[in-house]
């Protein structure tokens, strides 16, 4: 955007609101435009590539055989449900205690993203479950707790959606997500804590655990998790720019329209 | 204190005259808990097995379903505007309203239940369990439907909406209920469930009230 286009809408949104606010999407959107296509190459070289080793270039498992490529749309899939959503309760409280409103529209853009993704786990996870454990479902700790994090995910969209002021909007939805970060923890527990029998194997890989998955189908897995990472930043990036440029058009039509019938 | 004591009996004076006030809430309650055994048919071995899960889930829906009153017809008539500006602080207001709440909607919840557990062929030994957990859990229900419904006051039909966003805040609350009641029904021991509940109800009673301000204060402003 060029400079002048800039200041040109700069003065636009800066009628009646403090400058303070829209100084900030205006820094938002020359950082994130300068971000933008370096994680959206990162993704495209990441996912392409993970997914290429993971699928031509990993032997199958000695007992799952070639199932066990599902893991890497899978356990990333999976990671990005429960971390997408805590990305989120950060923003949210950002934007809630510094009242910095870019904070919420990233929150908003990454609410979708963290939908489908919880959706596609789900989903491959029942594809791997019906060969492998012979059922699509189970009422497992582990499956049942990813499907809380969906209803999550979904009300705090309708929330979103529900509120026609976009500025009360922001906030109430905020505070749900606050809230809602807390019972999802809670209800994860709740349900893990007592589960008598779970199908699901322990956590695929994390930085504590003595044994993870063996290396040959750990490094492909590290590829594609960095991958959909990369996948959701520039998705991030993309739909709140999205977001931050139609509120510009929207206020540019509102002043045109004002203009006129003064 | 005084004010909050004003406030309580207003609104627990206000809900038993209006439509009912508990009494709807127990009649949905018991109608939801015996459509279970209507569903089941023949299979009286399973209802006993299910018979605390199914009583937890209907006090969860009777409870959830009086939510969207708590803070709408105030808000609408412009009281709420007037509370804010009483001596009360919000959070205590919709603290209050919560307390309000559970006095009309989980009480009668708890007084039904047992006359429902019989009915269900809820084994003995689960009683007791059953009992402490719905007196135990309710209020909980009540402090995070206040959130909720703070949330869903200035949205036109919210109730879709509010079941949306409090179900899933409820099952932590569920989850540790019908684990308590079906832990005891085979003779493990219930206290670990249920002191956990305690604690989600001790959670609700700091995080409910705080959070059902901030939106309240959102939506007035």
């Amino acid at each position: 955007m060029s400079g002048a286009r800039r200041s040109a809408n700069s003065e636009a949104m800066s009628e009646n609101r403090s400058l303070w606010r829209y100084a900030n999407p205006a820094e938002f959107m020359r950082v994130s435009g300068v971000i933008l296509p370096w994680a959206a190459g990162a993704a495209l070289v990441l996912l392409l590539g993970g997914a290429a080793w993971g699928l031509f270039f990993v032997p199958p498992d000695y007992r799952q055989g070639e199932t066990v490529r599902i893991m890497y749309v899978h356990v990333p899939a999976a990671m990005m449900a429960i971390n997408i959503y805590f990305i989120m309760a950060v923003a949210s409280a950002v934007g809630l205690i510094r009242r910095h409103h870019v904070s919420f529209l990233v929150a908003k853009a990454a609410a979708p993203i963290g939908a489908g993704l919880t959706l596609a786990a789900i989903v491959t996870g029942a594809i791997w479950g019906q060969p492998t454990w012979g059922t699509w479902w189970v009422w497992d700790p582990k499956l049942t707790s990813i499907l809380i994090m969906l209803f999550f995910y979904l009300g705090y969209i309708g929330l979103w959606a529900a509120v026609d002021d976009p500025e009360k909007a922001a906030d109430l939805s905020g505070v749900l997500c606050l809230t809602g970060v807390v019972f999802a923890f809670l209800s994860r527990y709740a349900v893990e804590i007592f589960g008598d029998q779970t199908l699901h194997q322990p956590a695929s890989l994390s930085l504590d655990a003595e044994t993870n998955v063996a290396d040959v189908f750990y490094w492909p897995l590290l590829v594609t998790i960095a991958g959909f990472y990369a996948f959701f930043i520039a998705l991030v990036l993309l739909r709140a720019r999205t977001e931050i440029r139609l509120r510009r058009a929207r206020a540019l039509k509102l002043r045109r329209a004002a203009m006129e019938t003064a | 204190m005084r004010a909050a004591w004003a406030l309580l009996r207003r609104d627990v004076a206000l809900s038993l005259r209006i439509g009912g006030g508990g009494a709807m809430g127990v009649a949905f309650f018991a109608m939801v808990a015996l459509l279970t055994p209507l569903g089941l048919g023949e299979e009286t071995d399973a209802l006993a097995r299910v018979a605390g899960g199914v009583i937890f889930t209907a006090a969860l829906l009777a409870c959830l379903l009086s939510l969207d009153r708590l803070f709408q017809a105030d808000w609408e008539d412009g009281a709420l505007d007037l509370l804010a500006l009483g001596p009360l602080p919000l959070e205590a207001v919709a603290g209050v309203k919560a307390l309000a709440h559970w006095l009309t909607t989980g009480l009668p919840l708890i007084a039904a239940a047992p006359a429902l557990a019989l009915m269900l062929d809820l084994p003995a030994a689960a009683f007791w369990p059953l009992m402490t957990a719905l007196a135990v859990g309710t209020p909980g229900l009540s402090l995070i439907g206040a959130v909720g419904a703070a949330l869903t006051v200035g949205v036109r039909r919210g109730g879709l909406l509010l079941s949306l966003l409090v179900l899933p805040l409820y099952l932590p609350t569920l989850v540790l209920g019908a684990r308590a009641v079906s832990r005891a029904a085979v003779g493990l021991d219930a206290v670990a469930p249920l002191a956990l509940l305690g604690a989600v109800t001790l959670l609700s009673l700091v995080a409910g009230p705080l959070a059902a301000a901030a939106a309240l204060r959102v939506n007035m402003r």
